[in-house]
């Protein structure tokens, strides 16, 4: 039983979906989350265990990342993997059976498109065992402002990959804490750094998608 | 149609552009807008961003077509009109450029991954294919092939732009430093992998473009230069990194601190140098000064 949980770890860490699926390249023909997480349920494995063995599947993968070990391709993979585990964990969720951490809103702000960075971001986060609502792309700050209303204590995640559009994540920042002061947003992407965070007065700045996934863990769990 | 590596045998750096997106966002494009569109929308506003650069001395003058695939345009519902807007994008440079410089169709990323099956591989090709066939009605004399991350995601837009157009085709490839002091895509790719992929899918001039600033860069061209002594090579790098100030957008590098590094750029084995993110009429005319004299 043990076995089975490592297993379902490190296929997310390795981002092995399901049994027809060719990657990674030396698990061609192996089972993936998909099959494991069914059996390990099936066996009478808690839902518990099974997402703590993601969570470090995915911190294992998120470590690798931040020191550059690995890159979106491998990152993008293992949050396929751990997708395919959540599909199965769902139920457990909506009956309260596993707890989220908390809840984690993240869009990209207006006039920016861009979905990739805030994706693995949010994918990361989810993996990481938090309930995460994705506003999507071009989110003006009233829908970040709404989403806050609606889900109160949670925290804030804006990204941006144009640098024309860090004016607006700025305008974002200033609006959401105008409102709720309380509120922890934590910014990201290509053209940020941690002194423009500073400046634009977010709480938070990650140049990748672990450094959220410490923010969130580290500073603002209730 | 005039051949850029004609031009380049003669062993002289050649300026380029600078900044589209910065330049266009200044004359009141809003985000959220198509830039694209501006094409025809206001077409005055693109033309004048094109000649500036023309004005400021650049030998070379890009498009107002980095979105321009079908696929980009469909986030707008406009990707039935791609042909239209990539041809007067075109139109507008070559207006601008006059018949002495050359006009570089400019061609970005989709922004659909490939390898997440996001999107078909022919969909890609032939949204390209598109995009190349009507810069080159529009009268570019090369496409560019700008700011790419993934090697399949590059190598199908080369190969469409060449069977479109058979016109020289360039392509760059943004590359940030990693915390053991390489350069990598944010896919992973390594400037000799960039250089290997690109060469095989027919382009003639490789490169790089955005990033963090003409510092890095300096560091990217001697990588790319390892690995390929000889090749052509073209920079556009950003003028730092910018912060926000009272609402505004900052860069932090000024005209003569890019002129300065330009220099750099150059003896680490650049042959064509310009601008992306936050340069101005105002850096490319400090390049042409600090390029073209001495």
């Amino acid at each position: 039983m043990e076995n089975l949980v490592a297993r379902i770890g490190e296929c997310v860490e390795r981002g092995k979906v399901n049994k027809s699926s060719p990657y990674p390249n030396d698990m061609q023909g192996q089972e993936g989350t998909d099959e494991l997480t069914r059996q390990a349920l099936d066996a009478g494995v808690g839902p518990d265990e099974i997402l703590q063995a993601c969570n470090d599947g995915m911190k294992r993968i998120g470590d690798r990342f931040s020191r550059n070990e690995v890159f979106v391709p491998e990152l993008l993979m293992s949050a396929k993997a751990m997708n395919a585990v959540m599909a199965h964990l769902k139920p457990y969720f909506q009956t309260g059976t596993v707890k989220a951490k908390g809840r984690f809103v993240i869009g990209t702000v207006a006039g920016d498109l861009h979905d990739i960075g805030k994706n693995l971001v949010a994918m990361v986060v989810e993996g990481n065992g938090w309930e995460v609502v994705d506003l999507g792309v071009d989110v003006k700050p009233v829908r970040f402002v709404d989403a806050v209303k609606q889900n109160p204590g949670c925290t804030v995640g804006l990204s941006a990959l144009l640098t024309t559009t860090m004016v607006n994540m700025s305008k974002t920042v200033s609006e959401i804490k105008a409102q709720f002061p309380g509120t922890k947003v934590i910014v990201g992407g290509a053209p940020l750094s941690q002194k423009a965070a500073d400046k634009m007065g977010a709480d938070g700045y990650a140049p990748n998608p672990q450094g959220v996934v410490a923010f969130l863990d580290g500073g603002v769990q209730k | 149609m005039n051949s850029l590596l004609g031009a380049l045998k003669s062993g002289k750096v050649l300026v380029s552009d600078g900044a589209w997106g910065t330049m266009l966002q200044e004359r009141g494009l809003q985000p959220g807008e198509c830039p694209e569109l501006w094409n025809v929308t206001h077409r005055s506003d693109v033309f004048k961003v094109a000649k500036g650069y023309a004005d400021a001395g650049a030998d070379m003058i890009l498009t107002n077509s980095f979105g321009g695939s079908p696929i980009k345009l469909a986030h707008y519902d406009l990707e039935g009109r791609a042909a239209e807007l990539n041809e007067a994008a075109a139109a507008i440079s070559r207006e601008a450029a006059g018949s002495s410089r050359f006009v570089l169709g400019s061609i970005g990323p989709t922004g659909e991954m490939l390898m997440m099956g996001q999107v078909r591989e022919e969909a890609v090709y032939d949204g390209f294919r598109v995009q190349a066939a009507a810069l080159k009605n529009g009268g570019v004399d090369a496409i560019i092939v700008e700011t790419m991350s993934a090697i399949d995601e590059a190598a199908i837009a080369i190969r469409a732009a060449k069977d479109a157009t058979g016109l020289e085709v360039i392509c760059t490839f943004t590359f940030d430093r990693t915390v053991t002091g390489e350069y990598r895509t944010m896919m992973g790719v390594s400037p000799a992998e960039m250089v290997k992929a690109v060469k095989d899918a027919g382009a003639s001039i490789i490169g790089a473009n955005c990033g963090n600033g003409f510092d890095q860069m300096i560091d990217v061209v001697r990588v790319i230069r390892k690995a390929d002594p000889s090749t052509p090579l073209l920079v556009h790098a950003n003028a730092g990194l910018p912060v926000v100030e009272d609402g505004k957008l900052i860069y932090t590098e000024t005209p003569e601190m890019v002129a300065v590094k330009a220099r750099r750029l150059a003896e680490s084995g650049a042959n064509i140098i310009g601008g992306c993110c936050g340069t101005t009429p105002e850096h490319i005319r400090a390049l042409v000064k600090e390029l073209k004299t001495a």
